[in-house]
Formats: structure tokens, C-alpha cells, sequence
């Protein structure tokens, strides 16, 4: 009857679908959708509804698409009547026609078209539309898993779709890559770093995937961050045949690492503020496998905040919490409040809370957990006061300090009403009597008396075993007890029964006048019992202890076999071997292999080559590339994507304020390069970018750097007659402040930056790089308040803590007034202080100053006399040109090139930081001699710079 | 990654499926149901479950269960966190997300799932974008549906996705620009027995609504970011901006969404507007109990305490209450033994209480827990933490919006144990 309806129906919905009007064909679609979403078999309309794949109507089309996907499989060959369509599709103009035509095509599983699929994925996969790509990159896995033969050709695909720039892409396509090719791991190395910059723009779902993805990556390319384990020991052969120094040099040597590795971390850590909770995990169990031990910590909290997510999502991270509480307690332990159970915890919910809490248990907060356990125990819900119960032993085994509380506490349990309750306290008691073999006979004589009121068999069970096992404890009561079961015995459960047998012959062992004839009628029981089991030990225990002509040497042993000292059970914790899966995957949280699970591998003992994942940029030298290049500064941006050209108007103002400054920057050197022809264009445009370069970073450096108060700086430079302009090259080379044998681990190094202080206008801006090579962490680094020379020193902030093997960057500012004279002052650490000293190169205490030829020369006629001194030297001939001589003379000192129009005259200046009187100094060529004159007021310092001068410009190389 | 989805209902029917990939058998849920059977209680079910060949990963919003059937390893939490999406999105579409409006909305939830998974892959998850492939039903839309013949899937392809703005869509136009901003703080507590607090935690979000011409650039200043210990942003919040200067910065999705949640550091004291007296008390072999509630306003900062509703599941041997309330309403439903009272607004001159006896089961022994006892209040106008915002400024738009921020203290998890 029903059936008959159904066809009924059908043939109108076929009617509707033959009919002219949009309407009634879309009202039928609409009845055959809630026909699929309900489960029933629509599948005899195909040929009707196929017909309408290419109508105008937008919503039936769609609606035609999901039927088709749905049945196109039962029904092949009309499903190749509409493929067509969706080729013509492929090639429309708009971009998301094209897209949605691929989505379909693929979506349609008949093995025939695989040959058309793979061409159209091929196609897409070069499709100007991001969008059309990111459906390709879907296109592959449907393919894939419609003919896995066609593997090779796609993994081509996706090789190319790897390299895509675009934000839309990434997560597919690596999605693609993990289902069709995981195990190629080398088609990352190249774009292993673009991921890491593009992640933070990705959609949130190609986020998890991406970063799953280079968690395991990362494992197989970089060495180990965790210092003290693992590493060694797993090498532990290799350095037995070393010889112990040179195995010593080789624990002494520093980790350093990889900057790829610290770029990966850098990049996911502020996904950690995700509001997507699996993105959240994602980063976390990227940390917990990548990161080093002591920055481990930063995930803690946003672990936490997901507990407040619905059920299911802090059913998945309490397990995972789970597994990280056993390897590291510290972790969680400031957060243990947010374990407490709560009511209306759902059960599961409440056992994982139960389990994180007696991780985290140790001496210090053992009590406040024991007083929370003791309500739980109250709970209506009786598995859960069970599932404390449990708990309460783990802690009483782990913290030795309080077995004898946990244990009075339990016993107490016994006499509760519930029964449930009493059968884990005994069962709980059990095992901790076992693993604390002292005297604790009245403990077992208490539960000798409750032994009536129990009814679970597995509590009774324990009670017996356990006044077997201690019956030279309890001489008076064990054969009572016996005596008892002797009575009920037939009644037992077989586990009990087993339990009564064995008790039985234990204390005919150790109390044969009492008890033989009790033994001999359990025996007897026993012997007659429905249960083969039973039957079996009865026949074994009896042939044991009776002794009698045939029995062997066995029994001589009896009381050694049965009254062996037996090892304590190991209470432990569910999840102890959780983390040989990865965490945050479903295989973690089954603790079972699940299918297509992809082992996470070791660290490699000796990291594979690096330079497989420098990517040669091709970009003409243009402006942001050194944004690109350096993976140390990261993008400022943060909805970067250099694809989109909204991107413009959305730079925040931050990076508006960076951009004008460049500006002026590259005003000012273009200014000063303007007419010296002689100049390389290369050079020019060097200079430029270099400027602009250190323009940028200036912002971005963090110390400080309030925006106001550095062009405030600017602002009295400009009174200072001539315009201040950034420094023309900045030496990189650092020098060292403190050595780390000195600095009991504590190493320093400092280098000019040769930029104008933000401190004072009078002080010389200083790098100071510190870091920690001792294996201890070095606690409040500063300057000490009172420094010898009296130098005016501007302190950097006094850094907290350094981690070992960390190293930070400050920077400060010194006061040398004009002379080279060394700084001395004092560099303190927690415990201890070191004396050092600056010296200045007399070059760095300049800074540079644009000006026209003419007020150069105007000022050069006024500067005569005392106040000019000059040498002649003999050019070596590489130095002749006049790029060399430039470089030659800004990287001795801080000056400013000034357009010169004649070309064998190079002409610099700059002033002292401390009193601003000018420098000016002027090479001319005159081949193969040069004259080098200085024009200054301070004529320590020209002669100074001139003897400087004369040995870089008579030194050959660079 | 996910294969097919069914649905659920309360009484364990599958009133929905939908397969992303190959068609799966509906019997596959026929684990799904026996852990149902096992679990006591709805909520118990575990969300993960695992059979032979599949596995199923399953959420419980609205008395309905979402099951999703996996094959292969996934990430268990990136489909838990998409079936909330989808839960979300319906209920956005339909204002509730019952099985009802599930059924008398097929065809939307279908062209729906169909748009937000790609094989099985999140596709469109925004809700705006969304909106724009296919318009949510209203009356109107309907009525004029059904005579017209125009239907409820957008004639024009969305923008929003191939935007870097993907969560706002171009062309928004409004004749009145407004930017509305919740701040809505919930309090975590559990009080034990003599009064004292153990556990006490508040957690916060803003909600906006904003409803802006054009694109519009927000910033949102508060006068004291270092109480937020902990925040998780919208996607449209750049945090750069964040870090460096705890400034929102951020172009706002078009309507509603959730700009911030956050968690107050817990180093600050949490003040607790509320305080419970009780005595419940039980006595062995009388068939009688005692139970009197008095609920009192404290640390309000002045502040009405509102909509209170006091809830307690008594012990299993309890067989009636016979209790008056001084205001408000109290109901007992003798099978769930749940007991609650609507008590409405606390007059701290003449404080609320709920007084009178409890019967218990003749010869049942006397229960040996006190009931925990769960309140609901709400505070207008208080953010209890004391997070107040300094500002808000728009650039990028020539307009004046009229901006509003709201401030409300609510009762989170909080728990009284007795």
C-alpha cells in the first residue's frame, strides 16, 4: 500500500519535473530533496531530473546538483548525459560558475569520466581565480579516492598548487597533500616558510590542517629543542666509543635553533587566540611536540579558556590536558580550580576532571584535593563517587606522606550506605594494604566485621584474599571468617568461591589445628561445584597442601607457593601511555590506531640539510623584499595577503606612520645622491632601500620606540642648522662586552647602531645583546646604579629572567663626550657583577648630516688653521673608485655622503653626538696620491679620524 | 574528512542525512544508539564513538544530536567545533534549531550543508557569506515565494569569499548607522558549605551588533585592558594591534557576531553578588526533612540583582516538597526530583526565602549528600570584573554612527554546595 503511494507520488513529481513552468519543476525538486535528506530512494526520477541540470533557475540548478551528486553513482550512464554541461561551465567567464562546475564534476563518481576530471583539475589548477584553484585542490582528494591510480599526475598538481601564494589555497591544497601524499615530504621544503608567514591569513579550517601538517614536518627537519633527554641517550652507543673529551665538547656545545623551527613557533602563537577551539588544539599539540620544555607554558592558558566550550569540546581537551598533566604537572597545576567538578558535569566530563586532578596531586596540594575528593565521594552519581574512590588511592600511593590519611579516610567509606561505594574502598584498600606491607591488622579485623554487610562479590572477593594473604595478622578472626564462608559458600559468586578456596588453604597452611577440618569441607564443596573453574583449583589446592603418598615435591613447596610475598599492583593513570599518539588527533582520543593516523617521527639525531628550504627570490630587487627575505621581522600586517589590492586601504596606522617615514628617508638620501654622477645606480637604489630598511625597523623594534618621542628627536636635529639624515651604512659586526667564561655563562656582545639616540641627544645609541650559556637561568640582568667613570649611561630595563641558551636584545644609550675613552660600568646579574667597558671607535661618535656642496664648502673655509688638519696617501689601486672610497669612509665613521660635482672630490659630514660641533672630510683623488683633509673644531678627534682614514684607504679588500 | 551527517532526535529517530561523500547506510548509527542506551543521561553519551569501519563524532545541541561519520583520522575537535557551526548557522537561519524548524526548512538545511562542506572539507563556514548564496526564510519572503515564484537562493554570487575581508560583504548600506557593543560577563563559582568561595572565575565577551555602511575601520579602547588575562578574537580583530597597544582594531562582519570572549585574570578578587543561607536537613528513620533557602544581594556595587531562578536536584529518596516561597514561584517535578524557583527580582529589604518540609520514601534510608544548588541572576549595567571601554572611533567611512555600549553581570556556572 505504502509502496504503491510512494510510486504515486512519484509519477507526479515526474509530471511537475516535465512540465514547462520554473515553479512546479522546482516545487518537485524541493519534494525529492526532503525525499534524500529523510533517507528514501529517489533514484528512479533521474532521468526526469537531469534533464533540468542546465536550466537558468540558480536554485534548481543547485537542487539538480545535489541530486546528482547524490545518485550519480547508481545511475552511470544517464549521468553522463549531463558532463557536458558542466565542461561547457568550465569555461565561463565567471570565475565562480567555473567553480562550482568543477566542484559538481568531481563530486560525480563514475569511474568513466576520471580522463575528463583530471584535465579539468589540471586546468583549474592554473586558473587565475584563487577561488578556482582552492576547488581544484578539492578536486584532487575526490579524484584520488575515486582511482588512486591516478596518483603520479596529481601529486604533480598539487606540487603546483603548493607553490600558490594565495591565502584561499593553502589550506586545501595541503589538505589534498596529506590525503593523496603525506609521505612527500621533501614537495614542503620549498614552501615550508611561505605556510609559516601565510598561516596566520589561511581560513581557520586549512589552519589545523596546515599546522598538523608541519608539526610533523618540523620533527623530521629539525633537531631536537629538548636539551637534557633523549638526544644523548639515544646516541649513547656512538658515544661510548667516543672518547670522553671529545663526547664532553659535544654536551657543552650550545643548541641553536634552526631559524625555520623558531619561525614555525613565532607564527603560530598568536592562533592560540583563535576563537576556534580546534585551531586552538591544533597550536597546542604544535608546541607540545615542537617547542622547548620552558616555553611550553603559553599554551596552558588557552587550554583552559576552551574548558569553557560545550561539552564535546572540553571532552577532547581534558583528555588531552590528560596526557600533558602526567609528563608535566607544573603546567596545569596554577589552573587546578578549573578542574574542580562541577554538579552538572556530565559523567565522562567529571572522570577526566578526576583523572587531571590526581595528576596534578603532589605534597604541597594534596590536602585541598583530598577535600575535594571527599564531597565528590557524596555524589548522587555513583559512578563518579566510585571513579574518586579510585583516585584517592592513586594519590595515597603516589604521595607516601598521605597513605595513612587515605587510608583511615576510605575505611570510614566502608560503613557508607551505598554499595557501590563500599566495593571500591575495599577493593581500593586492597591494593594499597598490599603496596604498604606493615601493620595494618586493624584495618583488615574492621573489615572482617563489615564483611557481613557486603554483597558485591568483587568486595567480598578482596576481603577474603585479603585475610588470607595476612592471616598471620589476624589469627583469631581469618578462621571465623572461613568458618562463615563455609556456611554461604554454595550461595557465592564464583569469584568469591575462588577466594574462599584460597583463603582456606593459606590458613591450613599457617593454621592447620584450627581450621583442617574447615578446609577439608570447602574442599569438598568445591569439589562438586557447577563451575568447572572451580572444580579445576579445588583439584589443584587440594593435591598442594594435603599431603599424602602420591602427592610430589610439589607440595613440600606449597606454603612458598602460596604464601609468596607478592609485588604491589601499580595504580596509575589511564592516560600514562596516551602521548605515543600525537596529541589533538582522534587516535589519541580513542588510544587506538585509527585509519590513515600518520606517525608522528622522532627528531632526527643530526638535522637534514637546511638550505632545501631557502627559496632564491626571484622579485626584482623592490621595497619589500627585505620584509619578505628576513623572516625575522614578520609581516606587520596582519590581514596581509599581497594577492588582494584591498590590502591597501586596511594597513593599519601604525604601518602608515612607518611608510611616511620612509618617505622622508628616501628624500633625504635622494637628496644627497642627487648629483653625484659618479655614483653606480645600483648603488643609489642600495642605499635606498637600506635606509628605508632601517627606517622600517625602527617601529617594529619593540623596547620602546614611542613613534612621538623618536620624531621628536627628529624635530632637534633640524634646529641643529643641517638636516640630520639616517646613517649611510651601519657595520654589523658586534663586539664583545663579556665574555661567557667570565660572565659565569652570561655573555655579552654590543655594536653601534649608529642611529640617533632615543635616550638623550647627546648619547651614542648602543646595541647590547646578552645571552645565557650557562645551564641555569640568569635572573635580573641590569647595569648597577653606580658607574665608575662618570659617564652618563642610560640603563636598559632590567631583563627578568634569561633562560638558559636564550639570548635577548637591549639597547641603551652613552654619553661618551666626544672622546674615546672607555665606559666602564658595571653589568650585574642576580648574583653576581661583572666590570666592563665600552671603548668607542672614534668613528661612532659621529652622526651624519646632509648639506648642500655649497654650505659645505661655506663651512669647510670657516673650519681653517688649527681646526684643519690633512694627510696625502698613496691610493692602493682597488680603492681608487669612488664607490670604494664611500664605502671605505662610512664604514670607518658615521658621515653622511655629500653630493659632490666634481668627481675625483668626495666630500662627508657629520657632527660629534655630544656638543654637535661639525666634521667635515673631503678626499681628493689626485692619482695615485689622495688628499684626505679634515675640518672640525675638536682636533683630538681629526687626528684621530684621519689616522683612521689613512689605514682603510690604504688597506686593500673590501 | 567528514563523510555524512544524521541527525537525531530526542527519541532516537534519524529525521536527516546528508552524505558528502559516498552514501554510508543509515545502520551505521545503530552504535550511536546503543551508546545512547547505555548512557544514563542525555549528555552522557561519549562524543567520540568508535566502530569497525567508521567513526562517529557526535554533539547535543537543542535535544538533537548531530552524528558525524568519519573514516580516517581527523582531528576529533575540528569536526566538533564544525558541527557547532552548523548548529549555529540554523539556528541564525531559523531562530531556533528544532527539529520542527529543521523539517519545515529541508531544503534551506540541505542547500545549506551543501555550501559549507566541499567532500567532506569546510567550505563556507561564514555566515555572511552564506547569506549571500542563499537568504534566509522570512514570512515575507515566503508569502512572496509562493506567489511570484522567485526563490530564496541569491541571484548573485557572493564576493565575500574571495575577499580578504571574507567575513564582511561589500556594499553594505544602511540609512542608519548604529555599532552596538554588549559587554556580557558571566561568573563561575562554587561556594561550598560554610559560605566561603572556592572556585571563582569570570569570564567575558562583547557582542556586537553593527550595522554600518561601507567598510568601516573600528577601534575600541578600553580604560583598563590589563584585567583581560586571556582573549580569543573574532577573525577580524588585527592582533598586532592587540599586542602592541591592547587596541580592537578591526572591519566589522555586517550584523551580529562576537568580537571578543575573555577571561579575567584570576589573580583579582571576584566578587560574589550574591549570597545563599541554607538548611537542608535530613533525619534518619523521620520521614520529614527540613529545607529553608534565603537568598541575600552582596558586593552588587549598588546594582539590582534580577531574574533569579535557584535550581536543585534533591536526593533520589525525596518523594515531595511542600514549601512556600516568600516571592516568586517554585516548582518540584517528583520524577526528576528537580526543584526549582523562579524567584525574579531580590529586594535587599525583604529578602527571598523558600521554607518548608520534604517527604522522603518511607524506609528509605536517609540520603547522604545535600543537594548542590544551582543559581541564575542577572545584573543590568555591571560588568562585575570593572572592564569598562575608554572609546570607540571609526575611520574610513565619512558617516557618524550612533554607538552603544551596554554592560550585564550574569550567573555563569554557579554553584552553591550545601
Amino acid at each position: 500500500m505504502l509502496n504503491h503511494c510512494f510510486l504515486c507520488r512519484n509519477e507526479d513529481l515526474k509530471e511537475m519535473l516535465e512540465s514547462s513552468k520554473e515553479s512546479l519543476k522546482l516545487e518537485a525538486m524541493k519534494r525529492i530533496v526532503g525525499l534524500i535528506a529523510k533517507g528514501k530512494n529517489a533514484s528512479e526520477l533521474f532521468p526526469a531530473v537531469v534533464k533540468n541540470v542546465a536550466s537558468k533557475n540558480i536554485e534548481l540548478k543547485k537542487l539538480v546538483y545535489v541530486y546528482l551528486v547524490r545518485y550519480a553513482e547508481e545511475q552511470q550512464d544517464l549521468a553522463l548525459l549531463s558532463i557536458s554541461t558542466f565542461q561547457r561551465a568550465l569555461k565561463d567567464p565567471n570565475q565562480l560558475i567555473r567553480a562550482s562546475a568543477l566542484r559538481v564534476l568531481s563530486s560525480i563518481r563514475v569511474p568513466i569520466i576520471v580522463p575528463i576530471m583530471m584535465l579539468s583539475i589540471k586546468e583549474a589548477s592554473t586558473d587565475l581565480s584563487p577561488y578556482v584553484r582552492k576547488t581544484a585542490a578539492h578536486a584532487i582528494q575526490k579524484l584520488y579516492s575515486l582511482d588512486p591510480d591516478q596518483k603520479e599526475h596529481l601529486i604533480e598538481v598539487i606540487e603546483k598548487l603548493l607553490k600558490d601564494k594565495s591565502t584561499l589555497v593553502a589550506g586545501s591544497v595541503v589538505m589534498a597533500f596529506e590525503e593523496v601524499c603525506p609521505d612527500r615530504i621533501d614537495l614542503i621544503h620549498k614552501n615550508y616558510r611561505k605556510l609559516c608567514n601565510l598561516l596566520v591569513d589561511v581560513e581557520e579550517w586549512g589552519q589545523v590542517v596546515i599546522i598538523h601538517m608541519l608539526t610533523r614536518y618540523a620533527r623530521t627537519q629539525f633537531v631536537s629543542p629538548w636539551r637534557e633527554d633523549a638526544v644523548f641517550d639515544e646516541n649513547s652507543e656512538k658515544a661510548f666509543y667516543d672518547s670522553e673529551e671529545e663526547r664532553r665538547v659535544d654536551q657543552s656545545k650550545p643548541y641553536i635553533m634552526d631559524p625555520d623551527h623558531r619561525l614555525l613557533l613565532r607564527n603560530t602563537k598568536p592562533l592560540l587566540q583563535s576563537r576556534n577551539t580546534a585551531v586552538v588544539m591544533a597550536v597546542s599539540q604544535l608546541y607540545w611536540h615542537l617547542a622547548p620544555k620552558h616555553e611550553l607554558s603559553i599554551i596552558t592558558k588557552s587550554l583552559v579558556r576552551l574548558l569553557r566550550s560545550h561539552r564535546e569540546v572540553q571532552y577532547i581537551v581534558l583528555q588531552n590536558i590528560a596526557t600533558m598533566s602526567i609528563q608535566r604537572k607544573g603546567m596545569f597545576e596554577p589552573f587546578m580550580k578549573s578542574f574542580y567538578v562541577r554538579s552538572t558535569d556530565a559523567t565522562h566530563i567529571k572522570t577526566l576532571k578526576l583523572e587531571i586532578l590526581t595528576n596534578l596531586a603532589n605534597e604541597a596540594n594534596i590536602s585541598t584535593i583530598l577535600r575535594e575528593f571527599q564531597t565528590y565521594v557524596k555524589s548522587q552519581d555513583k559512578a563518579f563517587a566510585a571513579a574518586t574512590i579510585q583516585a584517592i588511592g592513586r594519590c595515597a600511593t603516589n604521595i607516601s606522606e598521605v597513605t595513612d590519611t587515605c587510608l583511615n579516610g576510605l575505611v570510614l567509606l566502608l560503613s557508607n550506605r551505598d554499595e557501590t561505594v563500599v566495593a571500591e574502598s575495599v577493593v581500593v584498600i586492597k591494593k594499597l594494604l598490599q603496596t604498604q606491607p606493615s601493620q595494618h591488622s586493624d584495618i583488615i579485623k574492621h573489615m572482617a566485621k563489615l564483611f557481613d554487610n557486603i554483597t558485591v562479590s568483587m568486595a567480598r572477593a578482596s576481603i577474603l584474599w585479603l585475610m588470607g594473604e595476612y592471616c598471620e595478622h589476624v589469627p583469631k578472626i581469618a578462621p571465623d571468617v572461613l568458618r562463615k564462608m563455609a556456611k554461604t559458600f554454595t550461595s557465592e559468586e564464583d569469584i568469591v568461591k575462588l577466594q574462599t578456596v584460597n583463603l582456606a588453604a593459606k590458613l591450613y597452611l599457617t593454621n592447620s589445628k584450627q581450621t583442617k577440618l574447615l578446609t577439608q569441607y570447602i574442599l569438598n564443596l568445591g569439589k562438586y561445584d557447577q563451575s568447572y573453574d572451580i572444580r579445576d583449583r579445588t583439584r589443584f589446592i587440594r593435591q598442594l597442601i594435603v599431603p599424602n603418598e602420591k602427592s610430589g615435591a610439589l607440595s613440600k613447596y606449597a606454603r612458598r607457593i602460596l604464601m609468596a610475598p607478592k609485588p604491589a599492583p601499580v595504580l596509575q593513570s589511564a592516560f600514562k601511555d596516551r602521548d605515543r599518539f600525537q596529541l589533538g588527533t582522534l587516535s589519541h582520543s580513542l588510544n587506538s590506531q585509527a585509519n590513515g593516523y600518520l606517525e608522528l617521527s622522532d627528531w632526527p639525531a643530526v638535522a637534514p640539510d637546511q638550505s632545501v628550504r631557502i627559496v632564491e627570490v626571484v622579485e626584482p630587487a623592490g621595497a619589500p623584499v627585505f620584509g619578505k627575505s628576513k623572516p625575522g621581522k614578520s609581516d606587520e600586517k596582519f590581514y596581509s595577503d599581497s594577492e588582494e589590492e584591498e590590502e591597501e586601504e586596511e594597513e593599519g596606522s601604525s604601518s602608515e606612520d612607518s611608510s611616511t617615514l620612509a618617505c622622508l628617508s628616501e628624500e633625504n638620501s635622494d637628496d644627497s645622491n642627487k648629483s653625484s654622477s659618479s655614483q653606480s645606480d645600483s648603488e643609489k637604489k642600495k642605499k635606498t632601500l637600506k635606509n628605508k630598511k632601517l627606517q622600517q625597523q625602527k617601529p617594529d623594534s619593540k623596547d620602546s620606540h614611542d613613534l612621538a618621542l623618536f620624531l621628536s628627536q627628529l624635530h632637534s636635529f633640524f634646529l641643529n642648522q643641517f638636516l640630520a639624515s639616517s646613517p649611510v651604512f651601519v657595520p654589523e659586526t658586534s663586539r664583545e662586552l663579556l665574555h661567557r667564561m667570565t660572565g659565569k655563562g652570561l655573555s655579552a656582545q654590543y655594536r653601534f647602531t649608529r642611529q640617533p639616540c632615543i635616550y638623550g641627544n647627546s648619547m651614542v645609541s648602543l646595541q647590547l645583546t646578552l645571552s645565557n650559556s650557562s645551564d641555569q637561568a640568569l635572573e635580573n640582568i641590569h647595569i648597577s646604579e653606580k658607574s665608575s667613570t662618570g659617564r652618563d649611561i642610560h640603563r636598559f630595563n632590567a631583563s627578568e629572567r634569561l633562560e638558559p641558551q636564550a639570548s635577548v636584545t637591549v639597547s641603551m644609550g652613552v654619553d661618551f663626550n666626544d672622546s674615546t675613552q672607555a665606559a666602564n660600568f658595571q653589568l650585574c646579574t642576580k648574583e653576581d657583577e661583572f666590570s666592563v667597558s665600552i671603548q668607542p671607535a672614534v668613528g661612532e661618535l659621529l652622526l651624519p648630516i646632509t648639506m648642500s656642496e655649497a654650505d659645505f664648502t661655506k663651512e669647510q673655509s670657516k673650519l681653517v688653521g688649527m681646526n684643519e688638519s690633512s694627510a696625502t696617501i698613496t691610493m692602493t689601486p682597488e680603492n681608487v673608485s669612488s664607490q670604494s672610497v664611500n664605502r671605505k669612509v662610512v664604514s670607518v665613521a658615521n658621515l653622511g655622503v655629500i653630493p659632490s660635482s666634481q668627481e675625483n672630490i668626495h666630500r662627508f659630514a657629520g657632527k660629534t653626538v655630544s656638543s654637535g660641533c661639525l666634521v667635515l672630510v673631503s678626499v681628493a683623488l689626485k692619482d695615485p696620491d689622495a688628499v684626505i683633509t679634515i675640518n672640525t673644531e675638536n682636533t683630538v678627534m681629526a687626528s684621530m679620524l684621519l689616522r683612521q682614514f689613512k689605514t682603510a684607504l690604504t688597506n686593500s679588500g673590501p | 574528512m567528514i563523510h555524512s551527517l544524521f541527525l537525531v532526535n530526542a527519541s532516537g529517530d534519524i529525521f536527516l542525512e546528508k552524505h558528502w561523500k559516498s552514501v554510508v547506510s543509515r545502520s551505521v548509527c545503530d552504535y550511536f544508539f546503543e551508546a545512547l542506551e547505555r548512557a544514563t543521561e542525555p549528555e552522557n553519551v561519549p562524543p567520540v564513538i568508535p566502530t569497525p569501519h567508521h567513526f562517529l563524532i557526535n554533539v547535543l545541541r537543542h535535544r538533537i544530536y548531530f552524528v558525524a561519520v568519519i573514516q580516517s583520522e581527523v582531528p576529533p575537535l575540528f569536526v566538533i567545533e564544525f558541527l557547532h557551526r552548523v548548529v549555529d548557522t540554523f539556528q541564525d537561519y531559523f531562530g531556533v534549531c528544532s527539529e520542527a524548524a529543521i523539517k519545515d526548512n529541508v531544503v534551506v538545511v540541505y542547500e545549506l550543508l551543501e555550501e559549507m562542506l566541499d567532500n567532506g572539507f569546510p567550505l563556507a563556514t561564514e555566515s555572511n557569506i552564506l547569506k549571500e548564496l542563499i537568504k534566509p526564510p522570512t514570512i515575507l519572503r515566503t508569502v512572496v515565494n509562493t506567489i511570484t515564484g522567485s526563490t530564496n537562493v541569491g541571484e548573485q554570487l557572493p564576493t565575500g569569499q574571495l575577499s580578504v575581508v571574507p567575513w564582511r560583504r561589500t556594499g553594505v548600506k544602511y540609512t542608519n548607522n548604529e555599532a552596538y557593543f554588549d559587554v556580557v560577563e558571566e561568573i563561575d563559582a562554587i561556594i561550598d558549605k560554610s559560605g566561603s568561595t572556592i572556585t571563582a572565575e569570570i569570564q567575558g565577551v562583547i557582542d556586537a551588533c553593527v550595522k554600518l555602511t561601507g567598510m568601516p575601520d573600528l577601534t575600541l579602547s578600553f580604560m583598563n585592558p590589563r584585567l583581560l588575562d586571556d582573549v580569543s578574537f573574532h577573525p577580524c580583530v588585527r592582533f598586532k594591534r592587540w599586542e602592541a597597544e591592547r587596541i580592537l582594531s578591526f572591519i566589522p562582519p555586517d550584523g551580529n557576531f562576537r568580537l571578543l570572549s575573555y577571561h579575567v585574570s584570576s589573580q583579582n578578587l571576584v566578587a560574589i553578588p550574591v549570597y545563599v543561607k541554607h538548611n537542608i536537613s535530613f533525619r534518619e528513620g523521620s520521614s520529614q526533612g527540613r529545607f529553608e533557602l534565603t537568598l541575600g544581594p552582596k558586593q552588587t556595587m549598588g546594582k539590582a540583582v534580577e531574574s533569579v531562578l535557584v535550581s536543585s536536584q534533591l536526593p533520589r529518596g525525596v518523594l515531595n516538597a511542600n514549601l512556600s516561597p516568600s516571592q516568586g514561584t517554585y516548582t518540584f517535578d517528583p520524577v526528576t526530583k528537580l526543584l526549582s524557583w523562579d524567584v525574579g527580582k531580590i529586594n535587599p529589604q525583604k529578602l527571598p526565602s523558600l521554607k518548608g518540609s520534604v517527604s522522603l520514601q518511607t524506609g528509605a534510608s536517609k540520603p547522604d549528600e545535600n543537594p548542590t544548588i544551582n543559581i541564575q541572576f542577572k545584573i543590568q549595567q555591571l560588568a562585575i570584573s570593572g572592564l569598562k571601554v575608554n572609546r570607540l572611533d571609526m575611520y574610513g567611512e565619512k558617516y557618524k554612527p550612533f554607538k552603544g555600549i551596554k554592560y550585564m553581570t550574569k550567573a555563569g556556572k554557579f554553584q552553591v554546595r550545601t
